[in-house]
């Protein structure tokens, strides 16, 4: 039953699996990346996928910042105030917002919202033979369907995450000055003060920029790459959501550990 | 969905995107570190720096005057030495005391610039000479102590 040569086996299989579909993903990113041109020239197409996956997530987007706001204005509050300094919320609620949860909370909303529907859009078309079809027609597949969902996840997730961190310290501002009372101008002098626009906003962007990139990647791919039925596309849709997730969480450490390392 | 609704909306999505980028960049964040394009280095010598970091303020009357650049440990004198950004259009006298402060009880550590009355300026990558470290709470702490003890002596026969 127990055989450690199978079990080996069993190993360096998913190894070479594993590398070997990072390998396809790498040569399908640059090949989406040469088809780009034609995406960004016709870009009526790159426009229809920003309405998809950008317009399309603003309502969940705009609710899910403004509560992920209230709360760090409550708790935050809650427990600056046992230190006497309640005034230092907003500097709280605006770091916290702009470095971290802006992006990564939007990240991982975004990827459930928009890259799963993309992977189910592109999946279902591979799974009732209209990529084939195009590809018949001598419409190349990468360029017409591919590259604008691409495009369009890239350029909606940083707008996204800029929406999200501005409805979060809105809600913050809700909470702490109109509900509990923090005075309105130490509120925003503090934040003002402590807030720096290239260390703290430039970063939280260019965190929301390279989020965008991998969940749009990682959504297309897994379309592209499933299998033809109804189960593979269920599969590759649990995939993008999954994988996306990690990823973020994963670069979002990388990214902090690069970007804010002068605080240690 | 026609061409033209959708345009709109793109339109839309885009321009609040951008405005909150704006809003953040002008209303949440200070441009305080990017304006200072013109600036000038300074350097002075502490005993100690206590918790003084690097981006840490300058500050001068209370005013943000320039950022800390860098800080180095001379080897050589067991010295700590700051360098200092200063905005190139404020100018001190030679004789510029440069102390360490804390903002509030438990605040950042910044240096604070009180000029003197020398009329000959401060050149860039010159050296204030005359600084004051930066006040360690256990030493205030055990000052405090030891001097209580000393009082409680004097009192007793």
């Amino acid at each position: 039953m127990f055989n450690p040569v199978e079990l080996l086996r069993h190993l360096g299989a998913g190894v070479v699996e594993r590398v070997w579909r990072l390998g396809v993903a790498s040569r399908f990113f640059v090949a989406l990346l040469l088809r780009s041109g034609t995406a960004l020239r016709r870009y009526p197409l790159t426009l229809r996928e920003i309405w998809f996956s950008g317009v399309l997530s603003l309502i969940i987007i705009l609710v899910s910042g403004l509560f992920v706001g209230l709360v760090l204005g409550l708790q935050g509050y809650e427990i600056l105030q046992r230190y006497g300094s309640a005034e230092a919320l907003g500097t709280m609620v605006a770091l916290s917002l702009l470095r971290e949860l802006g992006p990564v909370v939007a990240g991982l909303l975004f990827a459930s919202r928009a890259g799963s529907a993309i992977t189910a859009e592109i999946g279902l078309m591979k799974a009732t033979e209209q990529l084939t079809a195009m590809d018949m027609m001598a419409v190349d597949p990468v360029a017409r369907v591919v590259a604008p969902r691409f495009w369009g996840g890239v350029i909606s997730m940083p707008l996204l995450a800029a929406l999200f961190s501005t409805m979060g310290i809105f809600g913050g501002w809700l909470i702490g000055v109109v509900f509990i009372g923090v005075d309105d101008g130490a509120f925003w002098s503090q934040m003002q003060a402590s807030v720096d626009f290239r260390y703290d906003i430039l970063n939280g962007v260019l965190k929301s920029a390279v989020f965008g990139v991998a969940v749009s990647l990682i959504a297309v791919f897994e379309g592209y790459d499933s299998a033809p039925t109804a189960e593979g596309v269920s599969r590759a849709i649990t995939r993008t959501v999954v994988t996306s997730a990690l990823a973020i969480l994963a670069l979002d450490f990388v990214l902090t550990s690069f970007m804010f390392r002068e605080l240690s | 969905m026609n061409r033209t609704t959708l345009d709109l909306w793109v339109g839309f999505f885009v321009a609040i995107g951008i405005g909150a980028l704006l809003f953040l960049a002008l209303k949440v964040g200070s441009f305080a570190g990017v304006q200072m394009d013109e600036s000038y280095i300074l350097k002075a010598r502490f005993d100690n720096i206590g918790g003084l970091k690097v981006r840490g303020p300058v500050k001068s009357a209370g005013v943000v005057v320039g950022r800390v650049a860098e800080i180095r440990f001379d080897a050589a004198a067991y010295e700590a030495e700051v360098l200092m950004k200063i905005d190139a259009r404020y100018v001190f006298p030679k004789d510029t005391f440069a102390s360490i402060y804390t903002s509030g009880l438990l605040g950042d550590q910044y240096i604070g610039l009180e000029p003197g009355g020398e009329e000959e300026k401060l050149a860039a990558d010159g050296t204030i000479f005359k600084t004051q470290s930066a006040v360690v709470l256990e030493k205030m702490v055990s000052q405090f102590l030891f001097n209580k003890a000393a009082e409680g002596q004097e009192t007793q026969p």
